[in-house]
């Protein structure tokens, strides 16, 4: 479950923690619409690098690490399904440059979703999910989804706590997790779900009961003691911001057919 | 056999749940694990398994290292029965639930069914044989967890918690039940803070504060300490809070059982009557 550690918010001060969440997010918004936007290897090598300062300033390297490693199981699955489909429509290749084009397009899906894992979890690991609401709410969505949202987020490391002593039940009862091929791997985890979901579900009714027994949502309008104002650093942000905004936007519009590829070094 | 020697446990944050434990568990021991929320009694019991494995020092079932062996090996020898049993049903039936464990350690079919319908009946569950665990009520999913783990028929049996959630006819059964381990010759663990419960079972008691054993020894001699008690949170057993005060009176005070509650009382009174 170390992915969810990954994304495990610890109260610390820093420039990145104190920035305006409002900003923050927009700021990974805009990551993932870049990161989108290309396929090559290069513009999402300097995507990756380019948040890696954030990651030192916040002081997060540890548990930022340990997203990353939470995610190349999955990252790794997304390069051997892009490996898998192309054999399966191109056939074995039989040059260097027909391995290289083979390859390059597979590690660039893997590169974009390595990015948006790094970036959300920069943003998670540095805003408090109240902080977080506080944001959802001053930008004027509805308390009910801002609360949600929040509550959604914080149970977070709840549920994966329970996952793992869910995980210990069925080891307990002879579950071996990582045994048989990759149809039954699958079906390994079944036992684990389950549960998992059954007491997502339960908790939710039990905590909406206590919400409503605290007379949640009696009072129509909402003020709040603390509001969001925009400082030094969330300006720099938002400099940065438009910055990346415009050399996406042209590069992707005018040099994006000569961005180099690894197969034109051949 | 379970030895523990000078194990120490750290958590992924640095929270060290275990300081230096040894301990012997004989084949045939009746264990009773008390001690305060956070003492890491769980965390302990935890190693029995291979769940967790020692940061140092070592855990040995039956001679073997669980550092050197996987969960699954030993669970076959260490039945493992958590606290809530909503962390581990998920079957469609009762049947299948308790058939789980014993599919996974890899029974014929025939030993399967005659397992279930053991472990049914031991438990009182026949009758839900083909319910789904989820509409059980509290008690009920707490025996069927149970059960789950029975049917595999462990030399060691493990419980967290296991009187939770029952009602005082639920604690009697499952009272007797130990008993009827004990005859087969089982080892049995438990964690419990139920104080009264181990009054009446009267095992071998481990009193844990701070991630350390503080104390290791009958029931009797432990649940009428009243200092060593209060340090780790625990009241005396409402019989020994009675002789407590009556030995002013000249009753001996280490008393936890009804039955031996009954005779000193009886004695002293004919005594008095005597003279």
């Amino acid at each position: 479950m170390s992915i969810f550690d990954g994304l495990k918010f610890r109260k610390v001060s820093s420039p990145i923690h104190n920035i305006d969440p409002r900003i923050k997010f927009i700021y990974v918004i805009i990551i993932f619409i870049s990161a989108i936007l290309f396929h090559q290897i290069l513009p999402l090598a300097i995507l990756f690098l380019m948040q890696l300062p954030f990651v030192f300033i916040a002081k997060v390297q540890k548990q930022w690490l340990r997203s990353l490693r939470g995610a190349a199981f999955i990252a790794g699955f997304i390069f051997v399904i892009n490996i898998v489909t192309r054999l399966f429509y191109n056939g074995w290749p039989t040059t260097t440059l027909a391995t290289l084009e083979m390859v390059e397009p597979a590690l660039g899906m893997t590169m974009r979703f390595i990015v948006l894992v790094e970036s959300f979890s920069v943003f998670f690991l540095t805003t408090s999910p109240d902080y977080l609401g506080l944001a959802l709410e001053q930008s004027r969505a509805p308390y009910e989804f801002a609360f949600a949202f929040t509550t959604a987020v914080r149970f977070v490391p709840v549920l994966a706590e329970e996952a793992q002593t869910i995980m210990d039940a069925q080891k307990a009862r002879g579950l071996e997790l990582d045994k048989g091929n990759v149809l039954k791997r699958i079906r390994n985890y079944i036992p684990i779900l389950i549960p998992l979901i059954v007491s997502a579900i339960r908790r939710s009714l039990e905590l909406a009961e206590a919400m409503e027994s605290r007379a949640w949502g009696a009072v129509k309008k909402r003020t709040n003691l603390y509001l969001l104002k925009l400082h030094k650093g969330d300006y720099a942000l938002i400099g940065i911001i438009v910055l990346v905004l415009l050399v996406t936007i042209y590069v992707r519009l005018f040099v994006f057919e000569s961005i180099p590829l690894l197969s034109t070094f051949f | 056999m379970i030895t523990v020697e000078n194990v120490h446990y750290s958590y992924a944050n640095n929270v060290e749940a275990l300081k230096g434990i040894s301990l012997t568990i004989n084949d045939g021991d009746f264990i009773a694990i008390m001690g305060q929320n956070g003492a890491g009694k769980t965390t302990f019991i935890k190693h029995f398994n291979g769940l967790l494995k020692p940061s140092s020092g070592f855990v040995r079932v039956n001679g073997v290292e669980t550092t050197k062996t996987s969960v699954a090996t030993l669970a076959r020898n260490v039945g493992f029965v958590f606290q809530n049993p909503d962390n581990q049903l998920f079957s469609e039936s009762v049947e299948d639930e308790i058939a789980f464990a014993l599919k996974n350690f890899g029974f014929d079919k025939e030993t399967i069914t005659k397992r279930v319908t053991w472990a049914l009946e031991f438990l009182s569950l026949t009758q839900y044989r083909k319910t789904s665990p989820f509409l059980l009520s509290g008690g009920e999913r707490k025996r069927v967890a149970l059960a789950s783990v029975l049917a595999w028929d462990p030399e060691t049996l493990v419980l967290d918690e296991p009187t939770i959630g029952q009602d005082y006819e639920q604690k009697e059964k499952l009272r007797h039940f130990i008993l009827q381990l004990r005859t087969k010759k089982k080892t049995v663990v438990m964690v419990t803070h139920d104080v009264e419960f181990v009054a009446e079972c009267n095992p071998r008691v481990i009193l844990m504060c701070n991630g350390q054993i503080v104390a290791d020894g009958i029931a009797k001699d432990i649940l009428t300490n009243s200092k060593l008690l209060e340090e780790s949170s625990i009241v005396l057993p409402q019989i020994a809070q009675i002789f407590t005060k009556l030995s002013i009176l000249g009753l001996p005070s280490d008393i936890i059982d009804i039955d031996e509650a009954e005779n000193t009382i009886l004695t002293k009174a004919k005594e008095r009557r005597l003279k």
